[in-house]
């Protein structure tokens, strides 16, 4: 099985408290994997220092094989590695449509030119239309991101992550902050998409983990508390102590 | 050389004091306030009006700078600055810039635009010597002013209430209105004594600066120095990048004057390349 | 609703009305607005209709030029920068000393300060990527302070206090010589300014100017989607750097003359102001400001010629605390500025 996504010993500090301890992590090419935890456990501090939002103190990060530990975080992204925000983190004055097609455009190495206006760009332009009709945002695409309901800023969010071609995807509590009923069109992106991408999930809801998943890591204060399939997980009598509780 | 150092540790004491009051509000509002020096060009202006016009003692003016620039900086704050608390940093500056135009522009006009001097009391004048070296006694005076006001700073903010409640809400202002501290209050009573602060250094700087309409002008940047690379978040930061920034000037002025600013300016780049949040930055940036 | 993100099957083909919807919100966002036109139209017609006031009209240009500069790295880029005028006092003295020294052709003149302008714009935004918006507010402020002084110093070379002068300009490309009203001058002026708006406009337009923005909106989120921002910033501080040189070099041109003042604080202060007067973002907001501004000061030095820096003041100060949205909004007449396809809220 080849490794798509790997840690070697990942440390951060700040100053004497250590938010990720020795993290040594491999996700399958193709995986599922689910990264859960309890609050302050440090997930989304692990997403940010694989993302190059954060340096670490200490160790590797490598992806497909390859070092990418001193990346810049847009250089990350070129070599297809994306993530999702637990908070959107969006283009509030942009429309999806533009937004999308940002992210397409410098996926091709457009981005920079300075001298055609990004509308010459039409296969760009079409894809991005196609990208966001797929998550059901094409009714929206020309309103400023700002006016959308937080639900289909969440989508806008996945769908922007999925523009970058990504092989491997992080996301971050996708779900998060979501009303219920919009909850079930983000899950049913998550749940679509495409097997030759791999997925890292940070997830708190349970029953989103346990459909999704093939394979659970759960991070204890900063640390690999426990690893394995879904089944091994689950029975685990320390997880269940620790972060499932008595009623899982 | 010892007087240049002498002379360029009085001068660093004195931008401390006049600085002071900004790193402050930076610190705990986040203003970038560029108008802080027209509160200082008010201590003096105090003091060259109550001593020349009225016959007054160098010694009242002093405290009296400090009480008009603190109100004045209290009926700022009340009225136009707490409106600019949550705004961009982009308006903050045009607005202080604004202030500035409109405090030289009144100064010009109501005191006209030549340097003031004024007659420094007799005890103050002249040099004495202390261990062989010649000291100027007025210098004397305001090392001795200045180190006391950094000490009574010092000992504020760490052993008084009102001092550790200023320090919570610098480093955290929701936590610190979370735990029912009165923030708006501390915000205005630290953002008056800063600028009766900087109006007692106008008034004890203008024998030593030059008082003229356009000091909030030529002084901003010196200001701005001793706040970025002393940082916001001690008293020692501000007060070692001062006096620095005091000798580095005094002697630049003296050996190399051709290109004596440059001096300030070029080690200013420097720092900043290097440590672009100071040199004594606890951590986050601001 | 089925979403199948595999390119082979899709349950829900995208239908062609989408994709033709999309290419037109597209085009839209970059479409010729109505002001642009009026604006242009109005400097020609001005040629002819107004020729005793080409002196003024021409100090507006060259402001409106260095104010779109400076709206390329503050509305475009977000970068807060106290001390702009130091391109535009590069420009002007390069331009100046290239017409007292060696050639007396302006195009010429003004394509050399441009470049001198870009090159220390170059090398000066590497200080800028660096730090919060005090730094670099600081060391903008600081670079334009240390070219002042060295104006100042260096007074064999730039005249110091007194400026430099002595030089007179050639005829324009061989052909077009200033005359004593100004026409050409002006015209020169405004030819420059049009044709660097287009540029700025076409790289508004551009995937780049669109990555700009969203640097500025989003920093974090700009990365993320592949946005390699350093070098986007450097790209735009230098021709914002070279535009302001072109200002500089066009206000030394046609008045024959440098004052030590291209580089005071007030110059990069009162484009800032040009810039709350007009708006940010869209480009023609420098050019908009740039006309009120100068009739606002050229009446105010009439009025009370000494102290109108107190009124420039107070008007900075009623701006930003009356906020220019609600200003905007009582000027109803300028909807486009706030289009959502633009994006481009200041």
């Amino acid at each position: 099985m080849t490794i798509a996504l790997e840690t070697k010993a990942l440390r951060c500090r700040f100053g004497a408290f250590v938010v990720t301890n020795d993290v040594s992590l491999q996700v399958e090419q193709g995986a599922r994997h689910a990264l859960i935890g309890p609050n302050g456990a440090g997930k989304t501090t692990l997403i940010n220092l694989l993302t190059g939002v954060l340096k670490p103190s200490a160790g590797q990060v490598l992806l497909g094989g390859e070092q990418i530990t001193d990346f810049a975080a847009h250089r990350r992204v070129k070599k297809g590695l994306t993530r999702t925000f637990q908070i959107n983190q969006l283009f509030l004055d942009y429309t999806p449509l533009e937004t999308v097609a940002l992210a397409i455009g410098e996926r091709d190495g457009v981005g920079g030119n300075l001298f055609r206006p990004l509308s010459s760009y039409t296969r760009a332009v079409d894809e991005a239309a196609e990208l966001l009709a797929r998550f059901g945002l094409d009714g929206v695409m020309g309103n400023r991101t700002a006016t959308l309901p937080y639900g289909k800023q969440r989508l806008l969010e996945i769908a922007l992550a999925f523009a970058s071609r990504p092989k491997v995807l992080l996301l971050d509590e996708p779900a998060a902050g979501v009303p219920e009923d919009e909850r079930h069109e983000v899950l049913a992106i998550v749940s679509d998409l495409p097997a030759d991408v791999t997925v890292l999930l940070i997830e708190h809801d349970m029953d989103l983990v346990f459909s999704f998943a093939s394979r659970i890591t759960v991070l204890v204060a900063g640390a690999i508390f426990a690893e394995g399939s879904v089944a091994e997980v689950s029975r685990d009598p320390r997880v269940k102590a620790v972060y499932l509780g008595e009623n899982a | 050389m010892l007087t240049i150092l002498f002379d360029g540790i009085a001068y660093g004491m004195l931008l401390f004091i006049l600085a002071c009051g900004l790193t402050i509000t930076l610190g705990l509002m986040n203003f970038i306030n560029l108008a802080h020096g027209a509160f200082a060009m008010t201590g003096g202006y105090v003091t060259v009006v109550m001593m020349n016009r009225y016959g007054l003692s160098f010694y009242w003016c002093i405290p009296a700078a400090f009480l008009v620039s603190a109100a004045l900086g209290a009926i700022l704050e009340r009225t136009l600055y707490r409106r600019l608390y949550t705004a961009s940093h982009l308006e903050q500056v045009l607005f202080s810039v604004g202030l500035v135009f409109m405090a030289v522009a009144a100064a010009d006009y109501i005191m006209g635009g030549q340097q003031q001097l004024i007659q420094l009391p007799p005890e103050l004048s002249g040099r004495t010597e202390i261990l062989g070296i010649g000291i100027g006694r007025y210098r004397l005076f305001t090392i001795v002013i200045c180190a006391i006001l950094a000490i009574v700073l010092q000992l504020i903010l760490s052993r008084t209430r009102f001092g550790s409640r200023l320090r919570a809400a610098v480093d955290d202002r929701r936590v610190a209105m979370g735990l029912g501290i009165n923030v708006s209050a501390v915000f205005a009573l630290t953002f008056a004594f800063g600028s009766g602060l900087a109006g007692l250094g106008g008034a004890m700087g203008a024998e030593i600066l030059g008082l003229d309409p356009n000091f909030p002008l030529k002084f901003m940047i010196y200001f701005l120095i001793v706040v970025a690379v002393g940082g916001t978040s001690t008293v020692s930061g501000p007060f070692l990048a001062a006096i620095l920034l005091g000798i580095a000037d005094v002697a630049g002025k003296y050996y190399v004057p051709a290109i004596g600013p440059f001096v300030i300016y070029g080690l200013m780049i420097i720092m900043l390349i290097v440590r672009p949040n100071g040199l004594f930055a606890r951590g986050g940036a601001r | 609703m089925t979403v199948v993100a595999n390119e082979q099957s899709r349950a829900v083909p995208p239908s062609v009305a989408d994709a033709g919807q999309a290419q037109s919100l597209m085009r839209q966002r970059s479409r010729i607005r109505f002001y642009e036109v009026i604006v242009w139209v109005a400097a020609v017609v001005a040629i002819f209709v107004l020729p005793s006031k080409m002196l003024i009209l021409t100090e507006i240009a060259i402001l409106a030029l260095f104010a779109v500069s400076l709206d390329l790295v503050l509305g475009f880029a977000g970068i807060v920068s106290l001390g702009h005028t130091a391109f535009f006092g590069v420009g002007a003295y390069v331009a100046g000393l290239i017409a007292r020294h060696y050639y007396a052709e302006p195009v010429v003149g003004l394509v050399i300060a441009g470049l001198a302008s870009g090159l220390l714009g170059y090398v000066t935004s590497f200080l800028i990527l660096r730090g919060s918006d005090l730094t670099r507010l600081m060391t903008t402020l600081g670079i334009a302070l240390m070219l002042a002084e060295a104006a100042n110093q260096l007074g064999w070379l730039t005249g110091g206090a007194d400026g430099l002068s002595g030089f007179t300009l050639g005829p324009i490309l061989g052909m077009f010589e200033f005359d004593l009203w100004g026409r050409n001058g002006y015209i020169y002026c405004l030819t420059v300014l049009f044709i660097s708006t287009m540029i700025a406009r076409r790289l508004a337009f551009s995937p780049f100017g669109l990555s700009l923005k969203a640097i500025k909106a989003n920093p974090v989120r700009a990365a993320m989607v592949g946005v390699p921002a350093r070098r986007r910033i450097i790209l735009v501080y230098t021709i914002a750097a070279i535009m302001a040189g072109f200002a500089g070099a066009l206000l030394a041109q046609t008045t024959s003359f440098v004052s030590p003042d291209v580089l005071a604080f007030h110059r990069s202060a009162d484009v800032l102001l040009v810039l709350v007067i007009g708006g940010t973002g869209y480009l023609y907001g420098g050019i908009f400001g740039a006309i009120v501004f100068t009739l606002l000061r050229d009446w105010l030095s009439v009025v009370t010629p000494q102290y109108w820096m107190f009124w420039i003041g107070l008007l900075l100060i009623v701006l930003v605390l009356v906020g220019r949205e609600r200003l905007s909004n009582w000027i109803g007449f300028l909807p486009e500025r706030f289009s959502r396809q633009k994006g481009g809220q200041p």
